[in-house]
């Protein structure tokens, strides 16, 4: 067989994933960059290359403080996720016997099952003055007065956290069980302490589900509109609300396109600093 | 397979996935807002005409013109749209003249026919087929009523915390300016700097700022006891169960807002398309937008009352119009230059 009907068959095999690609990637996302460098002239658009709608980024502080708020909640979130996914999912893997794994990673994605929206006004039934948590408080004795709690950030992390938590648990545990009991005996054998096999082995080797969850996490949460809306009271804007506001009444789709750009240089530049121990084929 | 069988199953599959190709005679496309989706409103007039009426939800004008400018000519009859902007549509060349003897236009409350924002040059464009207020919603039980006839106390300290905003700039803007003695049709950009202190008090005193359900969810379970920018479309659906929530216009007054319906230059389907507004804004259909299940308003057709009920019209507050009419205005309207500073404004509001 010559070399040229592999190559033939191999483009044939690439060639649905690529046109999937670029129909549905980057089609719109250069109409969406090419749209990022028009401008409105009162309410008509300017098609052109013009960097305005960019220096706006840059020179308004209410589009800046966007862009911190929305890294500042993606950071605290991912954090919080990993720091309870990760003995969630060890749990899952080496504590939970074989046979009830199954059901536990069933439990694990059941917040998945429900609408994010219903989900999210839950949440803020929950966390209301009269909600659960404040009942629970004050029937304990331990507050006197309701606590706020929904519309704040501690909600919007609360919700994120709910969610994140499950995909995390997933990753991780994709990660634990394919780890072989050999390194961990081994480690033991040679005198290593549990803390000392779980940091100098354990954790290096689940290292990739880690970083594979975190970023799916920074993904989706710093892109997220619903949870903020919802939960955050508009108390703070992240960058999607910003840019719904910008699209609902004065159709401002170059600065809308200028800041979903923006959106996507940081998640590149995420992707670039997790690159290393991003291993998707893990999941 | 024949040839005739396969072009027929070709034919049947485009016009499958091209719900534009498939319009049929029958069938009427309109942009409407959430109160247009009630069954109970559109099922009487496609019995009625024996059509399907499809329709679609959205929120702002400019998300709405967006759907209508990526959509091929034809594939909307119908556009709902807020009364301030049908300027827009109109200068856009999306609004059809509509035929205004047919139009019950002489049955509508004087202060809503709106003629400056549905008429151009003469023409009719569009007919107001609901309005209301954005003024003060609260919990009658958790408030003094007295308190909520004065703008100022309303967003003051003594109520920090308990204060919900209803997201919307124009409106609340509006209510800002009225507070601060400036005519809402008269608001330019030098009375910014005037309402933005107002603007900061409110928001340092809410708790939060949210959209319909956000805002009417908060008042239903404690969160707040207030909303600012709340009016009957929000306590309204809620009555039966909370009758403690209710709303006033202050003394200083309040904003009004309106609907306005139109039929678009582009459909196919016109004369359906004018039956449907002819329908919507008709005594009945007029009761029954006024009563959806998605919000409640006025009706801007005053013979509506003719088929509302007893408690409906209490709940509407039917006999006190004349006094609210004569005590609100209707919010800013402002063009692409101010519209862009007052979003400015009340996103640094929020961010503050």
């Amino acid at each position: 067989m010559s070399g040229r009907a592999p190559r033939r068959t191999g483009r044939g095999f690439v060639a649905p994933a690529l046109i999937w690609t670029l129909a549905f990637f980057m089609v719109p996302f250069a109409v969406m960059a090419a749209m990022s460098l028009a401008t409105l002239d009162g309410r008509s658009l300017v098609w052109g290359l013009s960097a305005d709608n960019y220096a706006r980024i840059l020179t308004t502080p209410y589009l800046r403080r966007a862009i911190a708020v929305s890294l500042e909640i993606t950071a605290i979130v991912t954090v919080i996720s990993v720091v309870l996914a990760y003995p969630l999912a060890w749990i899952i893997a080496f504590r939970v016997p074989e046979r009830w794994q199954r059901l536990a990673l069933v439990l694990a994605v059941l917040p998945f099952w429900t609408s994010y929206v219903v989900r999210s006004y839950s949440w803020l039934l929950v966390l209301a003055r009269e909600g659960v948590v404040n009942q629970a408080l004050i029937a304990s004795g331990l507050i006197a007065e309701p606590l706020t709690l929904a519309n704040t950030r501690t909600a919007t992390v609360t919700g994120f956290v709910h969610f994140f938590v499950m995909l995390l648990t997933l990753t991780i545990y994709a990660n634990l069980v394919q780890l072989s009991p050999n390194y961990r005996r081994a480690a033991t054998d040679l005198g290593a302490s549990a803390f000392q096999t779980f940091r100098h082995v354990i954790l290096p080797l689940t290292l990739p589900g880690v970083v594979t969850g975190a970023f799916l996490t920074f993904v989706l949460c710093i892109g997220d509109y619903v949870t903020p809306q919802i939960l955050g009271g508009n108390n703070e804007l992240t960058v999607p609300q910003v840019i719904m506001v910008q699209l609902g009444r004065r159709a401002d789709f170059p600065l809308a396109s200028a800041l979903s750009v923006v959106l996507m240089g940081i998640v590149t530049l995420a992707y670039l600093g997790s690159a290393r121990w991003l291993r998707l084929d893990r999941l | 397979m024949s040839n005739r069988r396969l072009a027929l199953l070709g034919t049947t599959l485009l016009a499958t996935a091209l719900p534009g190709l498939a319009a049929a005679e029958g069938t009427l496309n309109a942009l409407v807002w959430c109160d247009h989706t009630d069954p109970a409103l559109i099922e009487p007039f496609e019995a009625a005409h024996g059509v399907k009426v499809n329709l679609r939800e959205y929120e702002g004008t400019g998300a709405a013109l967006a759907i209508l400018e990526q959509s091929r000519p034809g594939d909307w009859d119908v556009l709902v749209i807020d009364g301030i902007d049908v300027f827009r549509a109109v200068e856009a060349g999306l609004l059809a003249p509509l035929p205004a003897d047919q139009l019950a236009l002489g049955d509508q409350f004087p202060e809503v026919v709106m003629a400056a924002n549905n008429q151009q040059g003469g023409v009719t464009y569009a007919v107001t087929e609901k309005f209301g207020y954005n003024t003060i919603s609260f919990n009658a039980a958790k408030v003094d009523p007295a308190d909520m006839q004065d703008l100022n106390t309303v967003w003051s300290e003594k109520y920090k915390g308990r204060i919900a905003i209803y997201d919307y700039y124009l409106p609340v803007m509006g209510l800002a300016a009225i507070a601060s003695g400036i005519r809402t049709e008269t608001l330019g950009e030098a009375d910014l700097a005037a309402i933005a202190p107002t603007l900061a008090l409110m928001r340092a005193n809410a708790a939060t700022v949210g959209e319909v359900v956000s805002s009417q969810t908060a008042l239903a379970t404690g969160e707040v006891d207030i909303v600012v920018g709340g009016g009957e479309w929000l306590t309204a659906v809620l009555a039966g169960e909370q009758p403690e929530l209710t709303w006033t216009i202050p003394d200083q007054g309040a904003v009004r807002w309106a609907q306005s319906i139109g039929v678009l230059e582009a459909s196919e389907n016109k004369d359906l398309a004018v039956e449907f507004v002819k329908y919507i804004t008709g005594p009945e259909g007029q009761a029954r937008l006024a009563t959806s299940s998605c919000f409640w308003g006025m009706p801007a057709n005053a013979r509506a009352g003719d088929h509302l009920s007893a408690e409906q019209k209490t709940i509407l507050r039917w006999d006190e119009q004349a006094g609210y009419l004569a005590r609100t205005e209707l919010y800013p309207a402002p063009d692409a230059d101010l519209d862009a500073r007052m979003q400015d404004l009340w996103l640094e509001t929020l961010q503050q």
